[in-house]
């Protein structure tokens, strides 16, 4: 098991490297610059930037260096000293911008994804021991249309009756009072107040695929040999459910979570943006339109490492459930 | 009641409207042995998972009754209580206990299987965990499980079938159950493990006095362990008594078919099996009248296909269900037919003697490597063939035996070309060709041999593709070819579908369309197509029912005499191995331990491993002289073995046989790799006993 967490652990390394490389280079490389669009701004305002100015600035940034040059001087501020680089349109240390917004992102995320569980994983098994009866095909129904209605959709739809039904204003993470305000006892209560409906919208579509894969994983092991074997043995039919086909079934539903987790990080941009949400979701967008490199680049890294953790920790968990994996590639 | 369970006119109805048992009536007495046997589809699983109520949706008991005596003298008809009731899951597990065919899949490989025992334990009785533990590794050393203490945290795939075995019967015996059901407990296992699992099971049963429903469609198996038979057809007892009785003197003829489709190793192991007619159908077509009447020899078209059979007792609590034993008895001659042509012309081909080998086998090795440790270095190698020779001449059958693991399938797959053999040669010789070496074959050549040489698999399921028809499944070998056109290659097929005894029409179906015995008789004719010398058939028939086994085994000597065929013969089944082979290689541990013709091998075995072998054939092993029973499993080829690999298993092992590697030698074709082979005397096969020991 050692030997198989810590194989596991090199094995990403070379995938940070390389997705650190592209998140810099997908910013990087395509032409134009900060200092471009700085230029066209002013030129829009009827300004002209002289080129001498232009030049300055790219110097005063480091923009005139090699790329890998720049690359480099990036990466290590990041690994040596957590220094992301800095945002040209904010005038803020990058990492003073991102980690409040990839804080709130994982909050929202990690709640998205319990919420889903909760919800699906007893559903899920209620269907598939419960196969055709009325309230599996509730649950098939209530899946489908899940999947079926787009998030931003569902979003505008329930902000819209909270508001008009409820007179509660939804949007966004915090009450207007608490957006710029230090943490706080009641800040967090706040937050808590806010989070349940983006973490029901962003759940809805991962709730209906998670059902339809614990159904189906249950009903693959609910008439195998060792079921039947342990009903032998005199087991009674709740803890044998529970024991047998459904721990069976949670290691295929465990390697799938990562997808789902990946979706809601990566997903939750538009709905973000709908409902205001203090997300990594609508700045990225922002620092894509402004070219505000190092911002952008610093983003798709951490999302990305976002993703390459929880491979890792949901190989680590299968390997903790399902004594094959850990004994033999061990 | 005297006995442990009754059972009266048992229904179980699948889906609403098909009888899968259909009014069976058993009695168990207390520890005593009931044989349930029958070929598959007959309804024996079924009948033991009804007495636990453990059936599978959609199948349920609509009728009759199960009694079980409880220990206060009282009765409870188990068919009439509710499956999910405590009353229920007391009697499973506590008072009837089961263990089944395949251990891998009927223990969860996600817990230790010392959870599972002791889980087991927990249901019944108020224990801690802690007692619970102790109890289940004194359970594991009870059963022969080697090192409990540390096997009772080991997971399933961490262990041996036998091993697996012995946890699922620590298992089922951990609450002192009445009665023991064990569904087919050997099957799955190899002929010198069952041999040691049948006298565990003997022994628990001699010490705890428990009745036990035991399940097989192994006549031998029967001969060893059974005090009582009971035969069942579709649903129903055909014939129930003493175990001699019915394998002495068996009534119903598909008991006798039963028995003379079971290959024998008494008197002339050559002698032509007798097969029974087609196969069981399924319960939804069950025939009118006497259900076995479609495959009966005696049957009458004036009664069997429309009166019901009534059951008439012989006397000596033998009872048979046929029209020919009751009432108009008379009407019938009771002749058995005699053994077909086909069969009997292919038993006496005649072999040139004298002749080339079609195929000189020279020191192959065909080694796997093992990766291991943090970087998956090459650790070692598992040395599946370990410098084999062996000739095979045109028109023989060479059958190759050994316990499972000891390299027969990886040599036959090498000789085929699946594997690359990493050294040694073998050439190939058809007569009118020059010779070439299988391994340097390369471009035309190769192709050419890969028509001359064909395999014939042992699961006719996994190895059709089910997207293709019957006839691109065959046509495919021979577009291969190149040279036919469409029309060419539909005749040829049906031609070959003829051959192997199917009808033509079926080279439009896909493969789920036919029985196991039909599948395998389209891999055969696939291997046929390309007209080959050699065929390697690998346990081609070690997944079929015996009377199916036998179809097959007569159908490929005929077949062998029709198209002038060479054969090996890969099985692990002895009686099947003597019945086909001219002669036999013994394997184990990747080397050959003994080869001769099939008389010398059987008749006078010079290898302890073959005697050992022979020992442990089920119901004729036994003699007078007490038992040779093998411990162990094949060594681990992975390691390096100094001297003899079968020294630690061996009776006869000296300090001598662990320091050189005995090289196979002999005269007169007979050869053995053993040092001792000229001063040990060892058991044949018994030649002149019956089925049923003394």
């Amino acid at each position: 098991m050692g030997s198989f967490m810590i194989r596991r652990i090199i094995y990403a390394i070379p995938a940070l490297i390389a997705v650190s490389l592209i998140s810099f280079l997908v910013i990087a490389i395509p032409p134009g610059d900060y200092v471009t669009r700085l230029a066209e701004m002013s030129a829009a305002a009827g300004d002209v930037m002289p080129m001498a100015e232009q030049e300055a600035m790219r110097k005063a940034y480091g923009l005139d260096l090699p790329l890998m040059v720049q690359y480099w001087n990036w990466i290590s501020g990041v690994v040596l000293r957590g220094d992301f680089g800095y945002s040209f349109s904010f005038n803020l240390p990058v990492k003073d911008v991102i980690w409040p917004r990839l804080g709130l992102t994982i909050v929202l995320s990690v709640a998205s994804l319990l919420f889903i569980w909760v919800v699906a994983i007893p559903i899920g098994i209620f269907s598939a021991v419960k196969r055709y009866s009325a309230g599996d095909y509730l649950a098939t129904f209530l899946g489908f249309l899940g999947l079926a209605i787009p998030n931003f959709l569902l979003a505008l739809a329930a902000m819209y009756i909270a508001f008009a039904w409820f007179g509660v204003n939804v949007g966004g993470l915090f009450s207007p009072q608490y957006v710029e305000a230090p943490w706080s006892w009641e800040r967090v209560l706040d937050l808590l107040g806010h989070l349940w409906l983006p973490m029901i919208v962003l759940g809805t579509a991962g709730t209906a695929s998670v059902i339809r894969v614990i159904r189906a994983n249950l009903l693959d092991e609910l008439h195998k040999p060792y079921v039947t074997a342990a009903r032998a043995k005199g087991k009674g039919e709740f803890s044998l459910l529970m024991k047998y086909p459904v721990r069976h079934a949670l290691n295929p539903f465990v390697s799938g979570q990562n997808d789902i987790f990946v979706d809601i990080v990566s997903g939750g941009t538009i709905v973000a943006i709908v409902m205001g949400l203090q997300t990594t979701g609508p700045l990225l967008l922002d620092a894509l339109r402004t070219q505000d490199m190092y911002m952008a680049s610093s983003f798709i890294l951490m999302l990305s490492v976002l993703v390459v953790i929880g491979t890792l920790l949901s190989d680590l968990l299968l390997a903790w459930l399902d004594p094959r994996i850990r004994y033999q590639q061990g | 009641m005297d006995n442990l369970i009754e059972i009266r006119d048992l229904r179980v109805t699948f889906a609403g409207a098909i009888d899968v048992v259909n009014g069976l009536d058993l009695d168990i007495a207390p520890g005593k042995t009931l044989c349930l046997v029958g070929e598959s589809g007959c309804g024996k699983s079924v009948t033991a998972k009804a007495i636990l109520q453990v059936i599978d949706h959609p199948g349920r008991v609509s009728g009759g009754s199960i009694n079980l005596r409880q220990p206060d003298g009282s009765v409870l008809d188990i068919a009439k209580t509710k499956p999910t009731s405590p009353v229920m899951q007391h009697v499973r597990g506590g008072d009837i206990a089961m263990i089944h065919q395949e251990p891998m899949s009927f223990l969860s490989p996600l817990y230790t299987i010392g959870n599972q025992i002791s889980e087991a334990l927990m249901l019944h009785r108020k224990v801690g965990e802690k007692a619970a533990r102790a109890e289940g590794i004194r359970m594991l050393e009870e059963v022969g499980m080697p090192d409990p203490a540390r096997r009772y945290d080991s997971y399933t795939f961490q262990l041996s079938g036998g091993q697996r075995q012995r946890a699922m019967i620590a298992m089922a015996l951990i609450n002192k159950p009445r009665l023991l059901i064990a569904d087919e407990p050997t099957t799955a296992l190899d002929v010198t493990t069952q041999a040691n699992i049948l006298d565990l099971l003997a022994r628990l049963q001699r010490d705890t006095g428990m009745g036990v429903l035991f399940i097989t469609h192994d006549l031998g198996v029967v001969a060893e362990i059974a005090d009582e038979v009971a035969v069942m057809y579709l649903g129903k007892i055909v014939e129930r008594g003493p175990v001699r009785e019915v394998l002495e003197h068996p009534k119903h003829p598909y008991t006798r078919g039963l028995l003379a489709s079971m290959p024998r190793l008494d008197g002339d192991f050559k002698a032509s099996l007798q097969a029974i007619r087609g196969m069981v159908p399924p319960p939804a077509l069950r025939p009118a009248g006497c259900p076995f009447h479609p495959r009966c020899d005696w049957a009458r078209a004036d009664m069997c296909g429309h009166v019901q059979v009534l059951e008439t007792e012989l006397g000596h609590d033998h009872m048979v269900a046929c029209h020919a034993y009751g009432p108009q008895a008379h009407k019938f001659d009771r002749v058995d037919r005699p053994v077909a042509a086909a069969a009997a012309a292919a038993a006496v081909k005649v072999r040139e003697e004298s002749a080339a080998p079609l195929l000189s086998v020279r020191d192959i090795k065909k080694h796997f490597p093992i990766r291991s440790g943090f970087f998956q270095r090459q650790t070692g190698a598992v040395r599946a063939v370990d410098a084999v020779s062996l000739d095979i001449f045109p028109g023989e059958t060479l059958g190759l035996v050994g316990e499972s693991g000891c390299g027969k399938s990886t040599l036959g797959q090498t000789i085929v070309g699946l594997h690359r053999a990493d050294s040694g040669s073998m050439r190939f010789a058809e007569d009118d060709r020059p010779a070439v070496d299988l391994l340097a074959a390369r471009g035309a050549e190769a192709r050419r041999l890969r028509t001359d040489i064909r395999m014939i698999f042992q699961d006719p399921t996994g190895s059709l593709n089910p997207r293709m028809r019957v006839r691109n499944i065959i046509g495919e070998v021979l577009q291969v070819e190149g040279q036919l056109s469409d029309a060419e290659i539909e005749a040829r097929v049906q031609a070959l579908l003829a051959k192997v005894g199917l009808s033509p029409d079926y080279a439009q179906r896909y493969p789920h369309a036919f029985s196991g015995g039909q599948r395998q008789r389209i891999a055969i004719a696939r291997a046929l197509a390309s007209d080959p010398r050699l065929v390697i058939a690998d346990e081609a028939v070690s997944a079929l029912d015996v009377s199916v086994q036998t179809q097959i085994i007569n159908m490929m000597k005929a077949l062998q005499a029709e198209m002038g065929l060479t054969y090996l013969f890969v099985s692990h089944d002895l009686g099947v191995i003597a019945n086909i082979s001219d002669r036999v290689a013994v394997m184990y541990a990747g080397r050959i331990v003994e080869l001769g013709s099939t008389e010398e091998i059987f008749r006078n075995p010079q290898h302890p491993y073959t005697e050992a072998l022979l020992a442990a054939i089920p119901g004729r092993g036994e003699s007078a002289g007490g038992r040779i029973r093998l411990g162990g499993h094949v060594p681990d080829v992975a390691g390096r073995i100094e001297g003899c690999a079968f020294a630690d298993r061996c009776p006869y092992a000296l300090e001598a046989c662990r320091q050189v590697r005995p090289e196979l030698k002999g005269a007169g074709g007979h050869l053995d790799a053993c040092i001792r082979s000229e001063e040990l005397h060892l058991r044949p096969v018994a030649s002149n006993e019956t089925l049923v020991p003394a």
